[in-house]
């Protein structure tokens, strides 16, 4: 078990294109370190340097206290799940586990030893002699999963493991992969582009976009308190409501008296949908906002609907999460508030928070 | 499958059965041909039945020694031909994959230079550079050998390019996951590769046997002892232009004899196609 430590991390593909530009990140002996990020903004790249599979342009990348640039991906001491399983497909499920460490050449009786427990753990005794190509899917992830777990290593990297499963197997593995580091408590970097996957497994949530940290914390900071307009649209489904702030503060809006005096223009408001709700009728409290709508759709989810409603004069769209299933027609008129202290507010300029 | 109704499946039937009566009939007349004297040969019409000669034919063709060819027995043939026909087949596929692996694996300087330049020698066959090839071989003291029969036929664009293709087919990941597993670049040659491409060997194995097995040009050139010759040519060599001359009998034998590797390794190797691509593994 070791700390996964990066300093200034680049990387600069041929022509120039810079794919991570500047990452400095430290994992935690025994953290779980989710990497969030829409397709293209380097995260998967950056696992990839941790691993070797991928050379590091500038900056350190230290696993324990070795700086493992130059080292070749099987001298790093780390295990890797691939979105693909990439397991062997002419060697039985025992054959692929106990690969990685014949080549270490170690005693058959601990190989023997880790494969067992391994398979118990993931519940895989009984298609220890099976190939890959006559299981299911969730059956080759937990093999993959397996074969990072005999190695012992000291950090495992997960490229989006989840992604080619189907929506309940997920769930079920994002809950198993939780409670496996957990008793293991193996140094984890787990890469995925699903915001949700994202928010149940991590420790520290890491947002990343165009080759930048955006924002780093525990995934209930991170929503709650998001350091740029990019996180918050990224992190929460729907995404956080957004008003931009003009001169004449926005149409359709009624605030507080003295709110926007202490705001400068260039300013974009957000507020999540589950912040606010639909009025009827009952007087403004003191520190509410309202919104006039016009319904423009509904979306019934189950548990709870989203009115979708606009703000006059080509206003925004505005989200209203409403519990239970909602009644609203489309074109006709909504009133909607929210708690100021909900309120987010970010620098249009540079899009960082205020 | 379509199902043919009525007269679609007697009719599917004669077809195959004429065709097959076509192909199937001369070798059934090369093996009676084979079973008779030389003197039933020479005065038609040969019967359409096996004579009483295949005993003494076979015995005298495999292990007495025909005259023609300087008493050279059959077997001698048969072992050559073997030799060179492996030789050629195991050479190339071994070859091909080595310089396949490094193309698609490996990333070194003039990568590309070198698949083309492989890729050319498709235009380069051996009868067109007969005439080098041969005087290599003569410095090199290879003329009657068994390697002067198999190197200069061993390398092949074709079977790189074939295994080139099925290399780029392999997902990264796996290359990756073998990297991480601590498998060197050999060890992933051996563990995973091979393994994976052994269709792909037996497929070439079988095209490339049978190419080896009739090769007539080079070996008829290459090989001045009877000892060493081909089957192939030891048949040539058989035929005399005075039908007189013509141990016709032997030459049936040995035609009989010709074909049967080449027929043994198609029917014993077809198992692993039907096998290869029943058991999709990828």
């Amino acid at each position: 078990m070791a700390k996964i430590e990066l300093k200034d991390v680049r990387k600069v593909y041929a022509g120039n294109v810079e794919a991570v530009k500047g990452v400095s990140l430290s994992v935690e002996d025994g953290a779980f370190v989710v990497l969030v990020g829409p397709s293209g903004c380097g995260k998967s790249t950056l696992l990839r340097m941790v691993a070797g599979l991928e050379s590091i342009s500038s900056g350190t990348v230290q696993i324990g206290d070795r700086v493992v640039n130059d080292l070749e991906p099987a001298e790093r001491d780390i295990a890797m799940v691939f979105q693909n399983y990439a397991l062997y497909p002419h060697m039985t499920v025992r054959k692929n586990l106990e690969y990685g460490l014949k080549n270490r050449k170690m005693a058959p009786a601990e190989i023997a030893r880790r494969v067992d427990e391994a398979a118990k753990m993931l519940e895989i005794g009984a298609l220890l002699d099976r190939r890959p190509g006559q299981l299911s899917g969730g059956q080759r992830q937990r093999v993959a999963m397996g074969r990072a777990l005999v190695r012992e290593p000291a950090a495992f990297l997960f490229d989006e493991p989840l992604s080619n499963l189907d929506a309940k197997l997920r769930v079920q593995m994002r809950a198993e992969i939780r409670r496996l580091q957990r008793r293991l408590r193996t140094t984890s970097l787990y890469v995925t582009h699903d915001q949700l996957e994202a928010m149940t497994l991590a420790d520290t949530l890491v947002v990343l976009n165009a080759g930048r940290i955006e924002q780093a914390g525990s995934p209930m900071e991170v929503y709650e308190r998001p350091a740029s307009l990019f996180v918050a649209t990224f992190i929460g489904s729907p995404a956080m409501n957004l008003l931009p702030l003009g001169e004449q503060g926005i149409p359709g809006l009624t605030a507080p008296e003295g709110l926007f005096s202490r705001t400068r223009p260039a300013e974009t408001l957000g507020i999540r949908p589950e912040h606010m709700r639909v009025v009827d009728g009952e007087a403004p409290r003191p520190e509410e906002m309202r919104f006039d709508l016009t319904v423009s759709g509904v979306e019934v989810v189950g548990a709870e609907s989203f009115v979708y409603g606009t703000l006059p004069k080509g206003g925004s769209e505005i989200a209203v999460r409403v519990p239970g299933y909602s009644h609203a027609e489309p074109g006709t008129p909504l009133t909607a508030a929210a708690d100021t202290s909900y309120l987010h507010r970010f620098d249009r300029e540079t899009g960082r928070r205020i | 499958m379509i199902e043919r109704r009525g007269l679609g499946r007697p009719m599917a039937h004669l077809v195959l059965i004429v065709g097959l009566f076509i192909v199937a009939f001369p070798i059934y007349y090369t093996f009676v041909a084979s079973t008779q004297s030389l003197t039933t040969i020479l005065r038609p019409p040969l019967p359409l039945t096996p004579g009483d000669q295949i005993g003494a034919n076979y015995g005298e063709a495999l292990f007495g020694g025909i005259g023609r060819i300087g008493g050279v027995a059959v077997t001698t043939l048969l072992f050559n031909t073997l030799v060179m026909a492996l030789g050629i087949a195991l050479g190339k596929i071994f070859i091909s994959i080595l310089s396949a692996f490094a193309v698609v694996f490996f990333r070194f300087p003039l990568r590309m230079v070198f698949f083309w330049l492989i890729f050319v020698t498709l235009m380069l066959p051996v009868e067109v550079r007969i005439l080098p090839t041969y005087k290599v071989m003569v410095d090199l003291g290879m003329i009657d050998t068994y390697a002067g029969l198999i190197l200069p036929l061993i390398a092949s664009a074709t079977a790189t390019l074939l295994f080139r293709q099925f290399f780029m087919t392999i997902p990264a990941e796996l290359v990756e996951a073998a990297r991480i597993d601590g498998a060197g670049p050999l060890r992933f040659l051996k563990d995973i590769l091979l393994p994976l491409s052994k269709t792909n060997i037996a497929a070439l194995f079988v095209i490339l046997f049978i190419y080896g097995w009739t090769q007539y040009l080079w070996p008829l050139l290459v090989t001045n002892d009877n000892q060493m010759n081909t089957i192939v040519i030891a048949l040539r060599k058989m035929v005399s232009f005075a039908d007189a001359d013509t141990p016709w009998h032997m030459v049936m034998v040995t035609s009989i004899l010709a074909i049967l590797p080449p027929v043994l390794v198609v029917v014993l190797m077809q198992r692993w196609f039907v096998r290869g691509l029943v058991e999709s593994e990828k």
